[in-house]
């Protein structure tokens, strides 16, 4: 793996490298799928696992990670970028992957529907996958209130109650240290 | 060649004239060959109470269940076909297609995506027919209560006969719903297809709100 990472760093700049859990580099947004191809082509990832985003609604950014496997090494590669998070009904945009994978289409329709983040070029990218015809914002983004959205829309049934788990569990447990304390 | 079928395809979709028996002419719309959109009627039970009470006993005794798993609470049917639960003793059986299940079992949460394929299958059922909401998620939503994507009570969108709770519920809490329905049958207390009937505009109020791409007729049996 050290080797691989070596190679990688002679032809694309790197900004982070970890291995705490896993191997993860990140690479710069416009490097992104040349790296891929040549994890792809000359290093021998050849499967695509997922893509998948994160919303660091802090940092106004978008992190997407593509992790990958090599049959022949037996060992999994993500890679990061970070690319601008806008605005919605501005969608962000990113460059597509569906030439190296077919997979990637499915990835890429979900996270088009899901964080509206635009693939240019994706075959059915503005389908709809999983919401049909959704209006709101992208349901992944942090800014869109799930709760709000589920009580306005979905008719609660009235009388819900919930527990905070650990003191519910502390008083099946120990019943009796509750009449000590109070 | 591909060609050829998507013009015959249009062709197919273009109104005809008929001309009826009386010499009359009418303009037919092909869709109408597909489906009706007439509304669902109220069928009252029979003035003979005796044969009511028959009628209902047979309704009652052969439970055919549609094959339609919506959530995760459907795992729960395969163990009843099984040799261990054996749900045939008591006259269940399943059925792969609408036109010939009676009872319609919810497998659990109901997503906006299947909420649309749950309608038209339970407007495809011939009545009567009864609907089990299986688990918590079709009650109040279950653990999900909360999500952008699934509906809290299902009986806001079709009506409901029995509920079992439970996340999941075993296979034998099945088997008890399906004792309680058969006594509601019998007992004539499970009108849900009357009651879709008479409120049909409030639940297709609920169902449109929620489906945005209402694209198929209001009614489709
Ligand atoms: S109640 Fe539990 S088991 Fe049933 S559908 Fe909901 S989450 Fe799944």
């Amino acid at each position: 793996m050290e080797q691989i990472i070596e190679n990688i760093k002679k032809q694309f700049t790197l900004s982070d490298v970890t291995t705490a859990h896993g191997t993860y580099i990140t690479c710069e947004k416009k490097d992104t799928v040349s790296l891929l191809t040549y994890l792809k082509d000359v290093e021998g990832f050849k499967h695509l696992v997922l893509i998948t985003a994160v919303d660091w609604i802090e940092d106004n950014k978008f992190q997407l990670t593509y992790l990958l496997n090599s049959p022949k090494l037996k060992t999994e590669l993500g890679v990061r970028t970070f690319i601008e998070r806008s605005v919605w009904p501005e969608e962000s945009e990113m460059q597509s992957a569906h030439h190296l994978w077919p997979a990637a289409k499915t990835y890429q329709r979900e996270l088009h529907e899901m964080f509206g983040i635009d693939f240019p070029g994706s075959p059915e990218i503005n389908d709809p996958l999983i919401l049909e015809w959704w209006d709101d914002i992208p349901p992944y983004r942090r800014d869109f209130d799930t709760k709000k959205y589920s009580e306005e829309t979905y008719y609660p049934r009235e009388g819900r109650s919930t527990n905070d788990p650990s003191d519910y569990m502390k008083d099946q447990l120990y019943p009796r240290e509750g009449e000590k304390n109070a | 060649m591909a060609k050829m079928n998507y013009k015959k395809r249009w062709a197919d979709l273009e109104k005809r004239i008929v001309v009826s028996p009386e010499g009359e002419e009418f303009e037919v719309d092909p869709m109408q060959d597909y489906f009706c959109d007439a509304k669902p009627r109220v069928h009252p039970p029979n003035k003979i109470a005796p044969l009511e009470k028959f009628a209902n006993w047979c309704r009652a005794e052969s439970i055919y269940i549609l094959g339609f798993g919506t959530g995760c609470g459907a795992i729960e049917m395969r163990p009843l076909s099984s040799a261990m639960y054996d749900a045939y003793r008591f006259g269940v059986n399943w059925r792969a297609t609408p036109r010939q299940a009676t009872v319609f079992v919810i497998g659990g949460y109901a997503s906006v995506k299947t909420m649309k394929r749950i309608v038209r299958s339970y407007e495809q059922m011939q009545g009567p027919k009864f609907v089990l909401g299986l688990c918590s998620c079709t009650i109040n939503g279950g653990m999900y209560w909360d999500s952008y994507n699934t509906v809290n009570r299902l009986d806001h969108y079709i009506p409901v006969d029995v509920y079992i709770t439970g996340c999941m519920p075993r296979p034998e809490a099945l088997l008890d719903a399906i004792d309680q329905l058969k006594k509601r049958i019998k007992s004539g207390r499970a009108e849900g297809q009357n009651k879709y009937a008479e409120n049909f505009e409030w639940y297709k109020a609920n169902q449109k709100k929620i489906i945005k791409n209402w694209d198929m007729p209001d009614y489709s049996w």
